[in-house]
């Protein structure tokens, strides 16, 4: 019998910072100031269903584009020196030690009209407010998580044995066939620990849009710590539908993961 | 020696913990407040000012633990529901008011607080604490317009300008319900003192029609767009307005004709105070002319303090957008506590506005 003692704290942690909590954002989702079962939240939050779906498009978006950076990168990556995949890593680990709203006013400072990039931009003759749109909020969201994009494809495609790869070129196939058939399926799970690290924070994060945003672009994530200020009942109710969708949205992934990893 | 650094890393990481635990279980033996202030809201020895809370400290031999809020709202929540008792806060008018109803905030004892004399006579009695009992006036202000005088060709006059197509993608708003409602209101002749759902649908419709010509609702970001030649026009607080100004010549104020809001913040000991009396004696002392006179300079924003006024500079005391005159104060209104219900509907319909 192994012993059961080591996880005791684990546990208890997980019970009153996880379990608890989240047990309190479902009880207050259906009741009222008065603790009365309702479902009148639900009813109000149906209200923000534009902002839902806005800040779904733009996680979205911002994963996509994360994933397309990251892919090539961490294959290149995967492929290079021990000494010149320690510089890469380092160096897109380095902007995380900065403080996160410091990154995205640094990108407010570079966007506004006579910043870095904005004169950058008049230089091509192009006149295009960079700042206060939702191009900007995706790029401050894909500057933000793409190192949580790199870092789960970079581990696994280092995992991948370079023995199977040779084996595929000995029995003939060429750079493209070895990329498909062995170094892509070998790395979906990669993929989907990525989509899932960008997709998550992106989906509800707040702030971004507060900074980089117009006024057309607020995010669910400023709704909820708006209305949470004042009403836990709403702000709850908004939170666990977030949280459902962002939950169905994981269960899919994983299983067109699943059902990809058996194919290869 | 990798795995060596690993195990010393740890056990630095393991340290620090246990350092920061014992730190919290080390018992001082002197006296605390809880002293709960908005942020960047006392002069803290920066650049040559009073550092006022360690002034206190030395000179009462009394410890003083100094947190901040950035809301009003945020302010009552932790009041409400968390166990820290704190001594002093420093909320605004219409919170007051609603802290008083809620029998939240325990009578002062101006007996030991003699200082209280050096209050302006105007301040010693607001809308929201009609007979004086339970605050001191900290410090106070009007709404005023601050506008780039490179983008906007014609001094404006009033509030109206917020609505002006000819700056469109050019103008701010304030991010913060109570504020955003105000000004639509009164130019809509409301006065927004206290005001009922009827008058919040037709401010929410004003609004509605204003968001297309905004560039950002904003608040501590009013600084970083106009001291950067971002934006034309903003409506906020008076003595940010003044640093604006100092920090940027483009930029110029308009006290609207129409009138605007009288902010105060009030010195008030809610009744979750362990030490009512150190409490008390904190309040004195920042009603000291000295202290006062420091906080107003750092602060940028008026002073109720007559003592503190009479020693600042005549620059700053003839600056009628920190010290309007008596008539135009007349025209100002304050907030009073609105009723839950209204209040929570404003700002659901404030934020449906920016959704």
């Amino acid at each position: 019998m192994k012993s059961k003692a080591p996880s005791i704290p684990y546990l208890i942690w997980m019970l009153v910072f996880t379990i608890i909590p989240l047990a309190m954002v479902v009880y207050y989702a259906f009741t009222d100031r008065s603790g009365n079962f309702t479902l009148q939240s639900f009813a109000d939050s149906l209200f923000y269903t534009d902002v839902f779906v806005r800040s779904l498009w733009i996680a979205l978006l911002s994963t996509a584009i994360c994933l397309l950076i990251a892919y090539p990168l961490s294959y290149i990556m995967s492929r290079a020196k021990a000494s010149t995949r320690n510089v890469i890593t380092m160096l897109i680990m380095l902007p995380m030690w900065m403080n996160f709203i410091l990154r995205i006013y640094a990108w407010v400072l570079l966007l506004q009209n006579d910043g870095l990039v904005d004169l950058a931009v008049h230089l091509l003759g192009l006149d295009v407010p960079l700042l206060g749109n939702a191009g900007a909020v995706v790029l401050g969201m894909v500057y933000n998580f793409l190192p949580f994009m790199v870092l789960p494809i970079h581990s696994v495609m280092l995992k991948i044995d370079n023995r199977l790869v040779e084996a595929a070129q000995d029995l003939g196939a060429g750079k493209a066939k070895v990329f498909s058939k062995v170094i892509f399926p070998l790395s979906i799970p990669g993929i989907i620990s990525g989509i899932t690290m960008v997709f998550v924070p992106t989906a509800s994060t707040f702030l971004v849009a507060q900074y980089l945003g117009g006024t057309g672009d607020k995010m669910i994530g400023d709704v909820i710590e708006n209305i949470f200020q004042r009403d836990k009942n709403v702000g709850s109710a908004i939170s666990l539908a977030l949280m459902i969708i962002i939950l169905v949205f994981i269960i899919i992934m994983n299983k067109f993961g699943d059902e990809e990893a058996a194919v290869a | 020696m990798k795995k060596l650094l690993c195990v010393a890393l740890c056990g630095a990481i393991i340290a620090s913990t246990t350092i920061v635990f014992a730190g919290c279980g080390s018992s001082t033996p002197k006296e605390e407040i809880n002293v709960f202030n908005w942020g960047e809201y006392i002069s803290n020895g920066e650049d040559g000012s009073l550092d006022t809370i360690g002034e206190f400290e030395k000179r009462y031999n009394i410890k003083v633990n100094y947190t901040n809020y950035e809301s009003n709202e945020e302010m009552y929540n932790l009041l409400k529901e968390s166990n820290s008792s704190y001594d002093v806060i420093i909320p605004s008018d219409y919170m007051i008011s609603k802290l008083i109803e809620e029998n939240m905030l325990e009578k002062i004892d101006f007996d030991n607080v003699p200082n209280s004399k050096n209050i302006m006579k105007r301040y010693q009695t607001t809308d929201f604490d009609p007979k004086g009992e339970y605050s001191v006036p900290y410090s106070w202000g009007v709404v005023a317009l601050c506008y780039n005088k490179t983008m906007v060709k014609e001094k404006p006059t009033s509030f109206k300008s917020l609505w002006d197509k000819t700056y469109s993608g050019n103008i701010l708003m304030f991010n913060n319900s109570r504020d955003a409602m105000a000004i639509a209101m009164k130019l809509k002749g409301i006065t927004p003192t206290t005001v009922t759902k009827k008058d919040i649908d037709t401010a929410t419709k004003y609004l509605s029609e204003q968001k297309p010509l905004l560039k950002k609702y904003v608040m501590d970001q009013v600084f970083t767009e106009m001291e950067g030649d971002q934006a034309a026009l903003a409506p906020y607080y008076a003595g940010d307005i003044a640093v604006m100004m100092t920090n940027n010549d483009n930029l110029d104020y308009v006290l609207p004709e129409e009138g605007s809001n009288l902010f105060i913040d009030s010195m008030c000991i809610p009744k979750t105070t362990k030490h009512k009396e150190l409490a008390e004696k904190f309040i004195n002392y920042m009603l000291e002319a000295e202290v006062a006179k420091a906080n107003a300079e750092y602060l940028g924003y008026s002073t109720p303090n007559q003592a503190a006024y009479d020693l600042l500079d005549d620059d700053i005391k003839n600056n009628k957008l920190i010290y309007p005159s008596d008539d135009y104060l007349n025209k100002c209104y304050t907030f009073a506590n609105l009723p839950q219900d209204v209040y929570d509907y404003m700002q659901n319909e404030f934020l449906k506005v920016q959704s």
